[in-house]
C-alpha cells in the first residue's frame, strides 16, 4: 500500500448476528478521522440467516466505488470463513472466533487472527458478544488507541444504559489487549485528518434532498430497496413540518403524491421497479394535468420480483415507456449518493416550471451504500422556483377579491395556451381560479375534449402546447461532459451509478499505460443527442458500460443518436462491478478479442 | 369546512359548473347534482372553498357541471387522490363523486382505507348497478342474476354490500339516499359534509339507458327511510341488519353516524397550523443544521 492509505474490511456472518452494528462503530471512528468511507452490503432477502457480506473500504483520498481488495476480514460464522478465506491475499489479516469457528487453508501471507471469545468475555451469554471482541481487534490491528473505540461506544450504547455501555467497552478492551499482545498490526498508520466527515447512504441523501427542495408531502409503500428513503422522511417528519403517509399500495401512494401536489405542495415519493409498474398510470395523470411531482425508481434485479437485495440497472426502459401517449416528463439517473441529494432540488424546479412529472432512477448499490461526505458539500439551502404559481387571489372589480360565484368566474383559464406553453397555475382554496382538471384531454377552459365534441384542432394545440413548454424549460439542463483527457485512447459511457467504479477502472487503466475518460451520463429526458454525439464523434473507441444484460442504455443512446460503440461490457449477476472487471473487460477489447465482456463474479455472495 | 363571512349566500345557480351535464335525460345523476349543487348553498359554502374529485365513468364526470375546484381523475383512485389533496389543504371541503364500478370495485382498496383513515371527506357514490360509459357491464352491485353484457346468461357473482362494508372498515358517517328522493339527499349531504371524519352516501342512482332492473319504479316502491322506522344511528348492529334488507324494503337514511372520532388530519401533528400548501418552502438554518449533526 505505497503511498497512500486505502484499507478494505469485510464482515461477514448471517443475517440476525449483528453485522450493522460494528459497521455502523467503524463508519463513525473513520469520518471521525476525517476519512473517506464507502460501504457496500450484500445481503439476501431474509431476516435470519443467509449471509450477509459488508465490505467497507476507508480511505484518505476520495472513494467512488467498493474496491477490489480486501486487507482485513471478519468471520462471525463458518459460513463466512468457508467462502471467502480463498480471497485473503498476502498481508490481510482474518478474525474468527476460535471457539466456534474452525479456519480453512489460509493463502501465504494471510495472517490469520483467531479469537477465544469465550476466554475474553468470561463465558458471555450474549450472542453478539464476539462482534464487540472483534472490534476491539480490529482496533488494536490498526494501532489505534483503545480510547477511540471506547469513545464511539460509549456514544453507540449510550442510548441503552450505562451497563451496556460498560459492557461493551469491557470486552472491547478485552479484545483489545488479546490482540496486541498476539497479533501483529498492520504496519501502516491510519491517517488523521483534520476535518470531520458525516455519514450518510443513498436514500438518506435523496431523502435529505427533498427536504432541502421543500417537499412537505412524501408518500410511500415500503420496497426494498427503496424504505430507506421513507423511513428517514417519517422520523424527521415533526421536525422538518413534512406529511409522511405510508400509502395502502404504490396506486395509492403516486395518486395521493399527485392530489397533494396539485393541491400546492411538493410531493414525491419512492419505490422500486415492481411499485414502479404500479404508478404508471398516474405518471400519465400528472403529465396531462399538468402537475408537477417527483417519482423515485430505486432500482433492483428484476424482471418480476427478481432479486430484491441486489443491483440492476434494468428499468431504464420501463421509466422510458411507463404511461400510455406522449406526455412531458424528466428523467435522471444520479450518479452517486450526493448528485442524488443535489438532484431532487433541481429536478423540482423543473417540473415545477414545466408543470410535468420527474422521474429519478436510483439504484441498490446507491441508495442502500453508506458513504461519507463533506458535510460543507451538502447545500440545504438550494434555490427553490415554483415556475409559474398563482399564490394571491384574483382581484375582482374595485380591486376587492373576485367571487366565481356565477358561471362566468374571473375568467381564469387553467391551460392557457401562451408563447411558452406555460400556463399560469392557480391552486385550489384560491378565491377567484376555481376550475377543474381532468385526466381527459381538455381545452384551455378544462371542457373536456372527449366527451360531446371533440375537436381535432384543439385537441392539436393542447398537445403542441405541452410540448412546447418542457421543450423551453429542457433546454436549460446542461449537457454531459467527458471526464479525462479528449485524447484517450478509449472512452468508456455509463449512466447513473457506475460513474464511480468506471473512474476507478481509467485510474488502474492509466497505472497499466492505457488512457481512457468516461462520458457519464446522468439526464436520460432530455437527452443531449448532440452534444452527445459531437462527444463520441470524436472518440477513438468506445464502449458502453452497464449492469444488465440487455444493453438498455446502449439502445437508448443508438435510438436518440443512431451511434453504435465498439463494445459493451455488462454485469446482470446482482453483484456491482469492482475496477478490475472494467479494467479487464477494457483490456480484452482493445486487444480485440471480444466486443461483449461480461466479468465473472468472484466473491460469493 | 369554512364559511365565508363575506358575500352575498348563493344560490344553487351559482355552483352550476361551465358546462352542463351530458348524462342521458332521466339519469339518475341530475338529481345528485342538484342535491348537492343545492346543499352547498344551503351551507353558505363558496366554490372555491370546495375541491371535487372523481375517478371515471359518467357519474364521474360530476365535477366539470359543478362551480368549484375540482379533479376528474383515474378510474378507481379518486379517494387516493382526495386524501393527498386534503393532507396538502385541509382546509378544502373535499366531496368525492364518483360511481359504483368506480368505487366499490377498482376503488375499492382505497374505499377500505380512506374509511379506516377517517379522512375527513364525503364520498358520494351514484350507484347504479351498472357500468354505463362502457355501455352496460357488471358492477359490483349488480344482482345475482342478472343479464348485462359481459354477464348474457346472468350473473354467478353476490353484490357487495357498501353500505356493510362502510360501517365494518370504520366509516364515521355512512347513509344511503335515493336520486329521485331530492329533499331527503340534500339534507343527508348536509350532514354529511358537516361531519368531521369519513362520510359516506351511497345513492341509488338510476340508469334510464342500461339498467331496466333496477329503475325508478323499482326503488320508489320498496324505498322507506330509516327516520321513519325510528332507527337509532349509533346503532351499527342494528345499521347492519337493516342494510342488508334487499326484498321488498330498501332502506335509504342515516345508518350509521360517530361523532368525535379523531380524523386522518386530526392525528396528524403536522399539519396543524395553516395548510401544507401553503406553507414557506425550505429548511430553517436550524433544521439543517440537526440533519447534519445527526450524520456525523
Amino acid at each position: 500500500m505505497a503511498g497512500n492509505f486505502d484499507l478494505s474490511i469485510a464482515i461477514g456472518g448471517a443475517a440476525g448476528q449483528g453485522i450493522a452494528t460494528p459497521g455502523n462503530i467503524l463508519a463513525r471512528i473513520f469520518v471521525r478521522r476525517g476519512l473517506n468511507f464507502h460501504a457496500y452490503n450484500a445481503y439476501q432477502s431474509i431476516i435470519r440467516g443467509g449471509h450477509i457480506f459488508l465490505t467497507i473500504r476507508i480511505s484518505d483520498r476520495e472513494l467512488h466505488n467498493h474496491g477490489d481488495k480486501l486487507d482485513l476480514l471478519v468471520c462471525l460464522n463458518q459460513d463466512t470463513m468457508n467462502r471467502h478465506l480463498t480471497h485473503m491475499g498476502a498481508g490481510s489479516r482474518v478474525i474468527y472466533n476460535s471457539n466456534t469457528i474452525k479456519p480453512g487453508e489460509a493463502a501465504e501471507g494471510a495472517v490469520l487472527c483467531p479469537m477465544p471469545v469465550a476466554e475474553l468475555t468470561d463465558n458471555s451469554k450474549n450472542r453478539l458478544v464476539q462482534n464487540t471482541v472483534a472490534l476491539g481487534v480490529i482496533t488494536a490491528l490498526l494501532g489505534l488507541d483503545f480510547k477511540v473505540l471506547e469513545d464511539t461506544l460509549t456514544l453507540q450504547f449510550k442510548r441503552k444504559g450505562q451497563e451496556v455501555v460498560d459492557e461493551n467497552v469491557g470486552v472491547a478492551r478485552a479484545g483489545f489487549s488479546f490482540a496486541q499482545e498476539n497479533f501483529e498490526p498492520f504496519s501502516f498508520p491510519v491517517p488523521l485528518n483534520e476535518k470531520p466527515l458525516a455519514v450518510w447512504t443513498g436514500n438518506e441523501a435523496l431523502a435529505m434532498g427533498g427536504a432541502a427542495a421543500g417537499v412537505k408531502f412524501y408518500c410511500a409503500y415500503p420496497m426494498s430497496p427503496s424504505s430507506g428513503v421513507l423511513h428517514w422522511m417519517a422520523k424527521n417528519a415533526r421536525e422538518l413540518g413534512i406529511l409522511v403517509r405510508q400509502g395502502e399500495s404504490e396506486i395509492a401512494v403516486a395518486n395521493m403524491t399527485i392530489g397533494a401536489a396539485h393541491t400546492g405542495a411538493r410531493a414525491m415519493c419512492a419505490t422500486s421497479g415492481g411499485g414502479f409498474a404500479l404508478m404508471t398510470e398516474a405518471l400519465g395523470m400528472a403529465g396531462m394535468m399538468e402537475v408537477p411531482a417527483v417519482f423515485i425508481n430505486v432500482m433492483r434485479a428484476g424482471p418480476s420480483t427478481g432479486v430484491p437485495t441486489k443491483t440492476e440497472q434494468g428499468d431504464l426502459w420501463q421509466a422510458l415507456g411507463a404511461s400510455q401517449g406522449d406526455y412531458e416528463r424528466f428523467i435522471v439517473a444520479p450518479k452517486n449518493a450526493l448528485d442524488a441529494f443535489r438532484t431532487v432540488p433541481k429536478l423540482f424546479n423543473l417540473v415545477d416550471r414545466a408543470q410535468c412529472p420527474g422521474i429519478i432512477i436510483s439504484d441498490l448499490l446507491i441508495s442502500e451504500g453508506t458513504f461519507s461526505v463533506d458535510p460543507d458539500d451538502i447545500d440545504m439551502h438550494p434555490e427553490i422556483d415554483r415556475g409559474e404559481l398563482i399564490t394571491e387571489a384574483a382581484p375582482g372589480e374595485d380591486g376587492a377579491p373576485a367571487d366565481p360565484g356565477t358561471r362566468e368566474g374571473s375568467g381564469y383559464q387553467r391551460y392557457l395556451n401562451t408563447e411558452s406553453g406555460i400556463s399560469p397555475r392557480a391552486i385550489p382554496g384560491l378565491e377567484g381560479y376555481a376550475h377543474v382538471v381532468a385526466s381527459d384531454e381538455h381545452d384551455e377552459d378544462v371542457v373536456l375534449i372527449s366527451d360531446e365534441f371533440t375537436n381535432p384542432h384543439k385537441r392539436r394545440l393542447m398537445v403542441e402546447k405541452r410540448a412546447r413548454k418542457f421543450r423551453g424549460v429542457a433546454a436549460e439542463v446542461p449537457p454531459p461532459q467527458l471526464e479525462g483527457p479528449a485524447e484517450a485512447e478509449v472512452t468508456l459511457i455509463g449512466w447513473g451509478s457506475t460513474y464511480g467504479v468506471i473512474k476507478e477502472a481509467i485510474e488502474q487503466l492509466k497505472e497499466r499505460g492505457v488512457t481512457a475518460n468516461q462520458l457519464a451520463i446522468t439526464w436520460i429526458v432530455p437527452f443531449h443527442a448532440e452534444a452527445v454525439s459531437g462527444i463520441l464523434s470524436r472518440a477513438r473507441k468506445t464502449i458502453i458500460i452497464e449492469n444488465n444484460y440487455s444493453g438498455q442504455f446502449a439502445r437508448y443512446l443508438r435510438s436518440e443518436t443512431g451511434f453504435k460503440p465498439n463494445g459493451y461490457i455488462r454485469k446482470y449477476d446482482g453483484e456491482p462491478f469492482m475496477p478490475h472487471h472494467i479494467v479487464e473487460g477494457v483490456l480484452e477489447q482493445l486487444a480485440g478479442r471480444a466486443d461483449l465482456y461480461v466479468p465473472h463474479q468472484e466473491i460469493l455472495v | 369546512m369554512t364559511i365565508s363571512a363575506n358575500a352575498a349566500t348563493l344560490t344553487a345557480r351559482d355552483f352550476k359548473g361551465k358546462v352542463g351535464p351530458d348524462w342521458c335525460p332521466g339519469c339518475g345523476d341530475f338529481g345528485v347534482l342538484n342535491a348537492l349543487q343545492k346543499a352547498c348553498a344551503e351551507l353558505g359554502l363558496r366554490p372555491h372553498e370546495i375541491l371535487t374529485v372523481s375517478g371515471i365513468g359518467c357519474s364521474s364526470n360530476f365535477p366539470g357541471f359543478f362551480n368549484a375546484y375540482g379533479m376528474h381523475s383515474l378510474h378507481g383512485r379518486a379517494l387516493a387522490v382526495a386524501t393527498g389533496a386534503k393532507m396538502a389543504n385541509h382546509e378544502l371541503t373535499v366531496v368525492v363523486t364518483g360511481g359504483d364500478g368506480d368505487g366499490y370495485g377498482i376503488g375499492g382498496n382505497h374505499f377500505t382505507h380512506a374509511a379506516r383513515r377517517n379522512v375527513d371527506l364525503t364520498y358520494l357514490v351514484m350507484n347504479n348497478q351498472i357500468y354505463g360509459l362502457t355501455t352496460g357491464q357488471l358492477s359490483p352491485t349488480s344482482s345475482e342474476g342478472m343479464r348485462t353484457k359481459s354477464t348474457p346468461f346472468g350473473s354467478v357473482e353476490r353484490p357487495i354490500n357498501p353500505t356493510t362494508a362502510a360501517i365494518m372498515n370504520g366509516a364515521t358517517f355512512v347513509a344511503r339516499g335515493f336520486s329521485g328522493h331530492g329533499k331527503h339527499l340534500v339534507e343527508l349531504m348536509k350532514r354529511a359534509i358537516q361531519h368531521r371524519g369519513f362520510a359516506h352516501i351511497d345513492i341509488f342512482s338510476p340508469c334510464v339507458t342500461f339498467n331496466h332492473d333496477n329503475d325508478y319504479p323499482f326503488f320508489r316502491e320498496r324505498i322507506k327511510t330509516l327516520e321513519d322506522e325510528g332507527h337509532d344511528p349509533g346503532d351499527w348492529k342494528a345499521a347492519c341488519e337493516k342494510a342488508m334488507a334487499w326484498g321488498d324494503t330498501i332502506y335509504t337514511g342515516l345508518f350509521f353516524e360517530l361523532e368525535g372520532r379523531e380524523t386522518l388530519g386530526d392525528q396528524e401533528p403536522v399539519l396543524e397550523g395553516p395548510p401544507l400548501a401553503q406553507r414557506p418552502l425550505g429548511l430553517s438554518e436550524e433544521q439543517a443544521n440537526g440533519i447534519l449533526a445527526r450524520m456525523m
